[in-house]
């Protein structure tokens, strides 16, 4: 029996797993649209902005662990979907997004609602397709599912023409990928896998540095393992915030500009760093050539080109983090690194004096955000999924929540997109209903996708929404107060009603002023059966400390 | 082979898909690699084709650039080779000003000495096919420019691996 390309693309979908789609509909995908109302296994979440859909799939994908699916119009469905897929390519997030293409007859035409898809996406996406041809259709969705979660993951882009959508053809069931160029390494190299073994079995002052990919690899318990058995200290970069449960003893702490003293003090001290699945990029490194000279780094990541891209890196392992754990433990030794672990307490300590007291404890003035983040951290038992947009509310988000489970910590970490907040937090919470979701954002992030409130409503979503208010683009205030001599140049933001505008998407809403009216408000804003909007007037010019500032080592963190 | 030890010899095999060569020379853009030459063709594999790319920098960033190179999905093979390793050639077509008496003795005379084909004679002009490695074509190129060039033209670095 024949099949319409829209029918194949939907039966597709539904056989790679497909539940969710975020999308948008327009012009040059409505055969699509109108297929989607034969298969109801295909949930659509009507999104307000395309890339609203981008980064809700992105919040699905990261909680979920499978792709996210995006469904766009041609020409401007497609490029406001262009921010999300940098986004997801820069932090390894899956996605299949498909977009609708004018007929294969206009292409090149200047068409209504034609853009250039393909070649705009080329260099934001893994893999893309233009597909005018249903015959094609199936074989594409099988490998874009393939390529956006294998190796390292990311966003393919499948573009399909409207007169394919409308062609019928034989819908072919069990096709092969066939990818000659495609065969990402899982498997690290044994014979470098030992080498790093008698390094770390040598250590004196070993290191763990986990990134993301120890999340994507699923790999918390492997690293648990390795870490107690050989009594490592580990530190997180921002995206690798959870895959330890930070109650853990030999949790020292996040990486980077606005990180931890201790784990980013410790690293210019570590004989040997084991990096997990991250980047070592600048946020992470400072100036590279006073990185870590003294130790021997052993770099563990699925990309090749990943390792050695920014440090020198004495034993290389291509492979997946958790099949390399895996190999790697039965050859290392118990160790006892207490005098190590111990010099780490005194950094916590200086940091803990000079910045965390000062920051979640104020007795005076107007509330701090690093109280509200933790306030709300601690309300949920560290069991929230916490969603952090971009800028001061993200690092203080990161540096003052607690987390006990993996995936429970999702931001824009590579691209530092404002406005992921409340969409990805949609996605989080579509994936994972089961969890309470909390989206921290800050008053000018949350006005870049604010419209995505209205998704909330139609879909009945359950998260709740910390706005913390301070009038101002805060990091750039923060960067102008610092290395700007203080001449603020438009950072200052006016901002509308917030309670106002919530209410009137119908998400109730409540403002705290007061230091005394927080815990009780996170407390009613978690008990309210549905979404709830907090906004919070915070302190207007504070700044996020620890710094390392652009050009300063690991070692030269500024505490104020 | 050229002595310009900053000039590097990538060879790209490629499953040969629309928009390849704007993804390839994309990332190398990215990179803020200058592309020398670039030449493209089908290999004795049916749909996988070959790029042979001559970009100017250090060796540690063209490897870097190589690495990321593969992660273009239709990248099957890459090779970063030395010129020892392979035997290179291009091929150049040059039409020179003959109209002058005086010249034309000279001309062909340069021309025999860098055993180049004549391929065409007239009356106002002479074109020359040159095949060999860069820096013999540069030699030529040299000598002719003292009379005048009308056209040169030349295909970029091809290679095959000794």
């Amino acid at each position: 029996m024949k099949h319409t390309g829209a029918e194949i693309l939907c039966k597709s979908l539904i056989l790679e797993g497909v539940d969710v789609i975020f999308g948008y509909p327009g012009g040059a995908i409505m055969p699509v649209y109108d297929a989607l109302l034969k298969y109801p296994k295909l949930r659509h979440i009507l999104v307000r902005h395309e890339q609203g859909a981008a980064h809700a799939a992105e919040g699905y994908a990261r909680v979920t662990g499978k792709p996210g699916v995006c469904l766009v119009t041609s020409g401007p469905g497609a490029t406001n979907l262009i921010t999300g897929l940098a986004d997801a390519m820069m932090d390894c997030v899956p996605l299949v997004c498909i977009s609708g293409q004018v007929s294969s007859e206009l292409i090149g035409n200047d068409a209504f609602q034609e853009a250039d898809v393909v070649g705009i996406t080329s260099m934001a996406t893994k893999h893309n397709y233009l597909i005018d041809n249903p015959s094609e259709i199936a074989k594409a969705v099988k490998e874009a599912f393939h390529l956006a979660n294998t190796g390292k993951p990311g966003p393919v882009m499948i573009d399909f023409t409207k007169d394919a959508q409308f062609a019928k053809t034989e819908y072919i069931k069990n096709l092969e990928v066939d990818l000659p160029g495609y065969k990402p390494v899982t498997k690290g190299n044994f014979f470098q896998i030992k080498k790093a073994a008698e390094e770390i079995n040598k250590s004196k002052r070993p290191l763990i540095l986990a990134g993301h990919g120890v999340l994507i690899s699923k790999a918390s318990s492997e690293l648990l393992s390795l870490s107690q058995k050989a009594d490592i200290p580990v530190a997180c970069t921002l995206h690798g915030l959870s895959s330890i449960p930070n109650a853990h003893k030999n949790y020292v702490g996040m990486l980077g500009m606005h990180g931890n003293l201790a784990p980013n003090v410790m690293t210019n001290k570590a004989d040997v760093l084991i990096g997990l699945g991250l980047r070592f990029d600048d946020r992470v490194t400072g100036k590279l050539d006073k990185y870590a000279r003294q130790a021997k780094i052993i770099h563990v990541d699925i990309d090749p080109a990943e390792i050695g891209k920014n440090v020198d890196v004495e034993i290389p392992i291509v492979g997946d983090v958790k099949s390399v754990l895996e190999d790697l433990m039965p050859l290392i030794n118990y160790a006892n690194h207490k005098d190590w672990l111990e010099e780490f307490d005194k950094y916590k300590k200086e940091e803990e004096e000079k910045v965390i007291k000062v920051e979640t404890k104020p007795r005076t003035g107007k509330i701090k955000m690093a109280e509200i983040v933790s306030c709300i951290s601690s309300s949920a038992k560290s069991d929230a999924i916490i969603v952090a947009d971009v800028g001061q509310n993200q690092m203080i988000t990161a540096r003052y929540s607690t987390f006990l489970r993996p995936n429970s910590f999702l931001t824009s970490g590579g691209l530092g997109t404002m406005g992921f907040g409340l969409p990805a937090g949609i996605g989080a919470k579509v994936g994972r209903p089961e969890r309470e979701v909390w989206i921290i954002a800050g008053d000018g992030g949350f006005q870049m996708t604010i419209q995505e409130m209205m998704t909330i409503v139609q879909e009945n979503l359950n998260v709740k929404i910390a706005v913390l208010n301070n009038n101002f683009l805060g990091m750039v205030r923060q960067w102008q107060d610092l290395f700007f001599e203080k001449k603020y140049s438009q950072v200052h933001m006016q901002t509308p009603d917030f309670i106002k505008i919530s209410e009137g998407f119908g998400i109730k809403a409540e403002k705290v002023k007061e230091r005394k009216d927080l815990i009780n408000a996170i407390g009613r804003a978690r008990k309210h059966k549905g979404a709830y909007l907090l906004e919070f007037e915070v302190e207007m010019e504070a700044n996020v400390f620890p710094i390392m500032p652009t050009g300063a080592a690991v070692d030269e963190m500024r505490l104020e | 082979m050229t002595k310009d030890s900053n000039l590097s010899t990538i060879i790209v095999w490629v499953q040969n898909n629309p928009g390849v060569l704007f993804k390839l020379s994309g990332l190398i853009r990215r990179r803020r690699f200058n592309i020398e030459s670039l030449t493209v063709s089908h290999t004795e594999k049916p749909g996988i084709s070959r790029f042979t790319i001559l970009v100017r920098g250090n060796k540690k960033t063209v490897e870097k650039m190589s690495k990321q190179l593969y992660r273009i999905v239709e990248v099957v093979k890459i090779r970063e080779s030395y010129d020892k390793e392979i035997v290179a050639r291009e091929l150049c077509l040059i039409k020179v000003d003959t109209s002058k008496k005086e010249d034309r003795s000279d001309i062909m005379e340069t021309a025999k000495h860098f055993r180049v084909k004549v391929v065409q004679i007239k009356p106002k002009y002479t074109i020359f096919e040159l095949t060999g490695n860069e820096d013999k074509i540069d030699a030529f190129y040299e000598n002719m420019k003292k009379y005048r060039i009308m056209e040169f033209v030349r295909t970029g670095r091809t290679a095959v691996f000794k």
